[in-house]
C-alpha cells in the first residue's frame, strides 16, 4: 500500500480501479523498422483527433457557448499546421522513432517556443499545444479515451485539461487524484460540481503501472491510498457507507425550514457563478441565490459582453428561481480577477487598487450595460442588485444616480423592469463597517463578504500562502466587524447576511445566530449541512 | 507584382489565439501566398504556430504581402478582416 498526501478539494470517499491518463512528457521512445507505416499511423490518429475536436466544438458551442467553442477551432488548426506536422513526420523519418515520441518531442519544442515569449498570455498557450498533442498520443495508443471507458474508475493525472474533462462521462468517474493543480483549478471546480471526491497537489506524477490497481480517494482528508491492504480497505468501505448515509440524512432535510428549535429563522441561500450552477442550487434545496457572481460573463469573454448576452444569463437564472430571490453582484473585476480587454494597468497592490465599484463609477458606460441587462431581467423574477467594495455613502449615492438614469431610459422606451428592485451593498471593507449606520439608511440590505473583509481587516493578502496563521477569519476583530454590521443594519430596519466562505463554517453558525444574521449564502453543497446545524439548535 | 498593405493592431490583447486562428482560417481560403512582416520577423499567415509566434502586440505595424492568382481579392478581403478582428 502506498499513501499519497495532497489537498482535498471535494469531499467524500471513492474506492475503485485506477485509470491513469497519460500526458506528454511520459512517452516511451521506441525504434521502428518502417517509418512510413509509422507516419501512416500518425495520420490516422490525426484524423481521429480532428473528428473528435469537430464534435467537441459542436457540443461546447451548444452547452457553453460559441466563445469557448472557438478554442477547439484553434486546436484543429494546430493539428493541421504544416510546421507541426512536418516536425513530427521529419522526426519519425530521420530518427526512426515511434509516432508517440515524435509528437511528444515536437509538442515540447512548440511549447518551449511559447513559454519563451514575453506575454503571459502567449506563455499560457503552451498548454494548448500540449493539450492537442496529448489528444494525438491518446489516439495513437490503445485508442481508449477518458470518455469511452467501460468501467467506472478513479482518474489519476498530472492535471486535467478542459478538453479531457469535457468528454468524460460523469457516470464512469468515481473520483479524481492529480499531482498538480490548485483549489481553483479546473479539476477542483469540476469535481465539486459533479459531487465527486477529489484530491489535488499530490506532488508525485501518476505512474502508468498503477493502472487497474485499487485506490481510495479520501477527499475529506486529502489522502490517496494505492493498493490498500484488506484492513484499510475494510475500514474505508465502512466510512464510505457512513458518508453516504450522512448524505442520505442530509437529503431528508430538503423541503424543511431552516429554523432553530426556538423558532429563529434564517434565509439559507446559495452562491453561484453561472446559470448552470442552478442544478446544484435546486438539488440542495437552497432558498434563493444570495450571490450571483457576474464576473464569469466578463472572464469568459474576449470582449465586453453585450447587454443582450448578459440579459439572457440573468433572465435564465431569474426565471428558474421563480419567486425566490436572486441577488446579482455587479462587476467585481480587478485585483485577482484580471480581464485583458478592460486594459487595466499592472498595479503594485491590486487588492487595494482599481477594481469593482471603482471601475463602475469611473467608467459608467460599462456599468450601464450591465445595469440595463439586470433591470430588464428583473421583469422575469425576483432580482436584487448588490454593489461590491463600497467604502462610503458617496459611492452609493453615485451608483444610485446611475441606476436611476438607466431606469428612466428604460421607462422612456417602455421596457419592462421591476421599479422597486432592491439595491444592497457588500460589506467587505473596514470603512463600510465603520460607516454601516449611515450606509444602512441608503440601501435595502447588507451582505458581508467575509473573504475580503478578513483580508482588509487583518491586513493579510489573501493570495499569500505564508500568512496562514495571521489570516484567521475567526479572529475576534473579524467577528466583531460582523457583529457591528448586523447591529447597524437592524437599527436601520434592513436585513443583513453573509455571502463569504465563512457563512458555511459550521463552527461559527451558533455565533451568527446569536448575532442575529438574517441570511447566510453558501456554496450549494454546504446548504444542507448548514441547515442541519441550525435545526439542531 | 505582389499586392501589399499595412495595418496597425488595435486589439489591446494583440494577436491572441482566437483572432490568430480566425486569420489563419481566412488566409487558407486563398491560393495566393500571404506573408506577415512584423518589424522584420515574418510569418506565413496560413500557419497558426507561425502567426502566434510573431507575438504581435497592440500598436505593432504589420506589413502584409499577398502574391498569387487571387491576390487582389485576398488583399481586399483581408484588409476588411483585420479591421474587424484586430
Amino acid at each position: 500500500m502506498r499513501e499519497l498526501k495532497g489537498t482535498g478539494v471535494s469531499t467524500g470517499i471513492a474506492i475503485g480501479p485506477i485509470k491513469v491518463l497519460e500526458e506528454a512528457g511520459q512517452v516511451e521512445r521506441r525504434t521502428v523498422d518502417d517509418p512510413q507505416a509509422e507516419i501512416e499511423r500518425f495520420h490516422q490518429a490525426q484524423q481521429v483527433s480532428m473528428d473528435q475536436l469537430a464534435k467537441l466544438r459542436e457540443d461546447t458551442a451548444a452547452r457553453i457557448g460559441e466563445d469557448k467553442a472557438e478554442l477547439f477551432d484553434t486546436h484543429r488548426l494546430m493539428l493541421k499546421d504544416p510546421d507541426y506536422v512536418e516536425g513530427i513526420e521529419g522526426q519519425i523519418r530521420s530518427d526512426k522513432v515511434n509516432a508517440e515520441f515524435a509528437v511528444d518531442a515536437t509538442a515540447q519544442r512548440f511549447a518551449d517556443m511559447f513559454a519563451a515569449m514575453d506575454s503571459p498570455y502567449m506563455q499560457a498557450r503552451a498548454a494548448d499545444v500540449k493539450d492537442v498533442s496529448r489528444r494525438l498520443i491518446d489516439n495513437l495508443g490503445s485508442g481508449v479515451q477518458a470518455g469511452q471507458q467501460d468501467q467506472a474508475t478513479i482518474i489519476m493525472a498530472s492535471d486535467l485539461a478542459p478538453s479531457q474533462t469535457a468528454q468524460m462521462d460523469p457516470s464512469q468517474v468515481l473520483g479524481f487524484a492529480t499531482s498538480q493543480g490548485s483549489a481553483n483549478s479546473h479539476t477542483a471546480i469540476l469535481a465539486k460540481t459533479m459531487g465527486l471526491p477529489a484530491v489535488i497537489g499530490l506532488g508525485q506524477s501518476p505512474r502508468p503501472e498503477d493502472q487497474g490497481l485499487t485506490a481510495i480517494v479520501d477527499g475529506s482528508q486529502g489522502l490517496v491510498l494505492i493498493d490498500p491492504d484488506e484492513e484499510t480497505l475494510g475500514s474505508y468501505e465502512a466510512r464510505q457507507r457512513e458518508y453516504r448515509e450522512r448524505m442520505q440524512r442530509l437529503q431528508e432535510l430538503k423541503g424543511k425550514p431552516t429554523r432553530t428549535k426556538e423558532g429563529q429563522e434564517v434565509h439559507l441561500y446559495a452562491n453561484i457563478g453561472r446559470p448552470s450552477d442552478l442544478d446544484a442550487v435546486e438539488a440542495n434545496d437552497a432558498e434563493g441565490v444570495g450571490l450571483f457572481r457576474s464576473e464569469f460573463l466578463y472572464l469568459e469573454s474576449d470582449d465586453f459582453p453585450t447587454e443582450e448576452f448578459q440579459f439572457q444569463a440573468y433572465k435564465e437564472v431569474a426565471q428558474r428561481m421563480g419567486d425566490k430571490p436572486v441577488i446579482i453582484r455587479t462587476l467585481d473585476i480587478g485585483a485577482d480577477k484580471q480581464v485583458g480587454y478592460f486594459g487595466l494597468k499592472q498595479e503594485a497592490n491590486p487588492a487595494l487598487g482599481y477594481r469593482a465599484i471603482r471601475i463602475c463609477l469611473t467608467r459608467p458606460e460599462i456599468f450601464k450595460v450591465q445595469l440595463r441587462a439586470i433591470l430588464r431581467a428583473s421583469a422575469f423574477g425576483n432580482i436584487a442588485i448588490m454593489l461590491p467594495m463600497i467604502t462610503s455613502t458617496t459611492e452609493v449615492d453615485q451608483a444610485r444616480v446611475i441606476i436611476d438614469q438607466v431606469k428612466s431610459e428604460l421607462r422612456g422606451k417602455g421596457v419592462d423592469f421591476r421599479e422597486d428592485i432592491q439595491v444592497g451593498i457588500m460589506i467587505e471593507t473596514p470603512a463600510s463597517v465603520i460607516m454601516a449606520p449611515e450606509l444602512a439608511r441608503k440601501v435595502d440590505f447588507f451582505s458581508i463578504g467575509t473573504n475580503d473583509l478578513t483580508q482588509y481587516t487583518l491586513a493579510c493578502d489573501r493570495q499569500n500562502p505564508n500568512l496562514g496563521q495571521f489570516a484567521d477569519p475567526h479572529s475576534p476583530a473579524v467577528l466583531r466587524m460582523i457583529h457591528m454590521t448586523v447591529d447597524a443594519a437592524h437599527r436601520a430596519g434592513i436585513w443583513c447576511g453573509i455571502c463569504g466562505e465563512l457563512g458555511a463554517d459550521r463552527a461559527l453558525t451558533e455565533t451568527f445566530l446569536d448575532d442575529g444574521l438574517d441570511e447566510l449564502s453558501v456554496s450549494p453543497a454546504s446548504v444542507l449541512p448548514v441547515r442541519e446545524v441550525i435545526r439542531s439548535r | 507584382m505582389a499586392t501589399e498593405f499595412t495595418f496597425t493592431i488595435s486589439d489591446p490583447e494583440g494577436m491572441h489565439a482566437r483572432p490568430a486562428g480566425r486569420l489563419v482560417e481566412e488566409a487558407q481560403k486563398y491560393r495566393s501566398s500571404i506573408i506577415l512582416d512584423d518589424n522584420g520577423t515574418t510569418a506565413d499567415a496560413k500557419r497558426i504556430f507561425a502567426v502566434m509566434a510573431l507575438g504581435a502586440k497592440q500598436g505593432d505595424v504589420i506589413d502584409v504581402t499577398v502574391d498569387g492568382p487571387d491576390q487582389d481579392k485576398a488583399a481586399e478581403e483581408l484588409q476588411a478582416f483585420f479591421k474587424e478582428n484586430l
